[in-house]
């Protein structure tokens, strides 16, 4: 069998992490032109849900709207058939409180919208519900190896399916208890508009492929923190790369011993 | 672009409320028989009834494994241990090597009844859980595909989906496209998912759970049964002349409803364009295919939509069923379950029956079997559909 390179171009990148509310901002922190101030995720209201659904809105709605959406425009795709691929260790987690709390009760009688925004996918399904995409919706976890896993199924969609598919990969934090026994400190996440071929104002073309290495670290100390502490930001060392335009190979953590290298050529 | 499909589907196994194994669930399907009986499950006390594997708690997981302990990892056990299914995978692995068989696993909740009973045993003065509740191997989505790559030793590419109750179909896909790609070789595909108080609290709360074993398709039809299981699958790619009498992997379809969190369009549109992307990728047309594995949960309103896409594509020409009533609706598991139904239904030309459904619901003009019959079957497709609009139809087939 050869194998068939999984290669796609990026076409429009999103990113909200601490500190970091935008691309724009974390790519100059990135390049080293502006420097990491640390604060709490911003997320910003989503304006493309109807005004009672957007302050229902939960943490990870918010925030893979907000990435997602970003993604979408900086590489001017159309939400409304754009395939997407959703990876993230975990689903809301105050939700996941709330709904074990009473569990733990006598009244078992647990909401009903609790119960349908529990499931790994909702961040996904709001998504669908506001953009009226119908094109296949992923849903990948794969705990810390969450954004490998989702890079790897998004671009054997772009070569299986050669359409444009949309990456997005993000994590919350738990309230106490979970909190303690699943540390994620903040929201964060980061979205990649990928394409089977290349056009005009295409970022970069990136390929995949396994490797035993170990994976890069982030020289900045907070920003490897970051790295370190949120699955969805095992992809900085790439961003960074992206960033500064630069051309070479990076490697990311996935299910060690089994990492992947991403080789990276600008436009 | 590389082709996707036929796969060689090279073992399968399935463990339900019916047993161990895929004799028992045969045996079930054969006398269509319901595995469901009425809710005695932890401490629940709702008016439903369940399909419950009753061996899950016998199961001890190696000593090297024990971090992984919780109800979804000894289902998953029980399950991957029926049918020698274990020593093909590990036959597998031998044929293809450690780092070149991809974990493709669907699961709902995962190990989430290790915390439900966690909450339970918090410390009273500072709300903390117990020392011994561990997230990552029991509550964790990918509890389930880790506990798999430890259990067999493997260092390849691994992935849990979940996109509820369509989430072991998708895995068929995702699978599919990294084999066609070349990442691997051959791929551990399946779903498992557990009894929890999650699952049955919440589908009572949206008033989804029937007082009475389910009736998909039934006129009277009131709501699903739940249940649990776990059905695997290995993935290979075929010869050009795969041997007679293999069973295939012959097209995936995925779509999104994008209209509403817990209830399917009402037309059926994201069921429809499942079906005829599955119907694509496999080369096929609505004709070719000789059996549909409906999704069926007995919800009025899963029912209705599914029926109106399937009939819109399909009219009442081709045989159908759910086997919802013979397992109960196993949530993740169940795109896996069926798909193992599907490749029993081959092996043995056997047309599953609906347990429990009596009147059929005039308004669906489908040809939905009741009883099972035999019959010879070259292709059928199966359903499945879940929360979030999420939709995935997998084609299988026989080698001629």
């Amino acid at each position: 069998m050869n194998a068939m390179p999984l290669n796609a171009w990026i076409k429009g990148i999103g990113f909200l992490a601490p500190g970091l509310p935008d691309w724009p901002t974390a790519r100059a922190v990135l390049r080293g032109e502006q420097a990491y101030n640390s604060a709490a995720s911003v997320l910003p209201a989503p304006a493309i849900l109807p005004p009672a659904e957007r302050r229902r809105a939960s943490r990870v709605i918010k925030l893979t709207l907000a990435v997602g959406l970003e993604a979408a425009a900086h590489g001017a795709a159309d939400v409304s058939t754009l395939a997407t691929v959703f990876t993230s260790s975990g689903a809301d987690g105050y939700n996941c409180h709330a709904l074990c709390e009473q569990l733990a009760t006598a009244d078992r009688q647990i909401s009903p919208t609790r119960f349908h925004n529990s499931v790994h996918n909702a961040a996904a399904g709001y998504w669908g519900i506001a953009t009226r995409s119908m094109a296949p919706c992923q849903v990948l976890c794969a705990y810390d190896a969450s954004f490998g896993a989702g890079l790897l199924d998004a671009l054997a969609q772009i070569v299986v399916d050669r359409q444009p598919v949309l990456l997005i990969a993000y994590d919350s934090e738990y309230p106490e208890p979970l909190r303690s026994a699943r540390p994620v400190p903040d929201v964060a996440g980061v979205a990649l508009l990928l394409t089977a071929e290349a056009a005009p104002d295409s970022l970069a073309r990136i390929t995949v492929s396994p490797t035993p290495a170990a994976a890069e670290t982030l020289a900045a100390g907070e920003l490897e923190n970051l790295r370190n502490a949120i699955p969805a930001l095992r992809s900085l060392p790439l961003l960074q790369k992206l960033a500064r335009g630069e051309a070479g190979g990076v490697c990311l953590d996935y299910l060690p011993p089994l990492q992947l290298a991403v080789d990276i050529a600008p436009c | 672009m590389p082709a996707v499909t036929p796969l060689l589907i090279s073992s399968f196994t399935a463990t339900t409320c019916l047993g161990q194994g895929l004799d028992a669930l045969l045996g079930g399907l054969r006398e269509s028989r319901s595995g469901l009986t009425p809710c005695a499950f932890e401490t629940v006390k709702l008016d439903t009834w369940i399909g419950e594997v009753a061996t899950v708690d016998d199961q001890k997981l190696p000593k090297s494994l024990a971090r992984y302990d919780c109800r979804n990892n000894r289902l998953a056990q029980l399950g991957l241990e029926a049918d020698g299914f274990a020593d093909r995978v590990r036959e597998g692995i031998a044929r293809h090597g450690k780092t070149r068989v991809g974990i493709f696993l669907g699961t709902s909740t995962a190990g989430i009844l290790q915390t439900e009973l966690a909450y339970r045993r918090r410390d009273p003065e500072t709300g903390a859980l117990p020392g011994d509740f561990n997230y990552r191997t029991t509550h964790n989505t990918f509890s389930l595909g880790e506990f798999a790559r430890e259990y067999f030793g493997l260092e390849g590419p691994a992935m849990v989906i979940s996109t509820a109750c369509s989430s072991s179909a998708k895995v068929f896909a995702a699978a599919a496209r990294q084999l066609a790609c070349g990442t691997i070789d051959a791929a551990l595909v399946g779903g498992v998912d557990s009894l929890c108080l999650t699952t049955l609290y919440g589908f009572a709360s949206l008033q989804l759970t029937s007082a009475t074993p389910c009736r998909p398709y039934d006129a009277a039809r009131n709501g699903i049964s739940i249940g649990e299981g776990a059905a695997f699958a290995l993935l290979e790619r075929v010869s050009a002349m795969p041997a007679i009498g293999s069973l295939l992997l012959l097209g995936t379809g995925e779509s999104s409803d994008a209209y509403h969190m817990s209830s399917p369009h009402p037309e059926g549109l994201g069921a429809r364009m499942a079906m005829e992307a599955a119907l694509r990728s496999a080369g096929l047309k609505p004709g070719d295919v000789d059996y549909l594995n409906l999704h069926g949960t007995a919800t009025p309103a899963n029912d209705a939509a599914e029926g109106k896409a399937v009939a819109a594509l399909f009219g009442d020409r081709v045989a159908c069923s759910s086997t919802k009533g013979v397992t109960g609706h196993t949530l993740g598991a169940a795109g896996a379950i069926e798909a193992v139904i599907c490749a029993l239904a081959l092996r043995h030309d056997l047309l599953p029956g609906s347990p429990n459904t009596e009147g059929l619901d005039p308004s669906i003009n489908l040809q939905y079997l009741l009883k099972p019959k035999s019959g010879r079957l070259r292709r059928v497709l199966t359903n499945s559909f879940g929360f979030g609009g999420s939709n995935c139809s997998l084609v299988l087939g026989v080698a001629a």
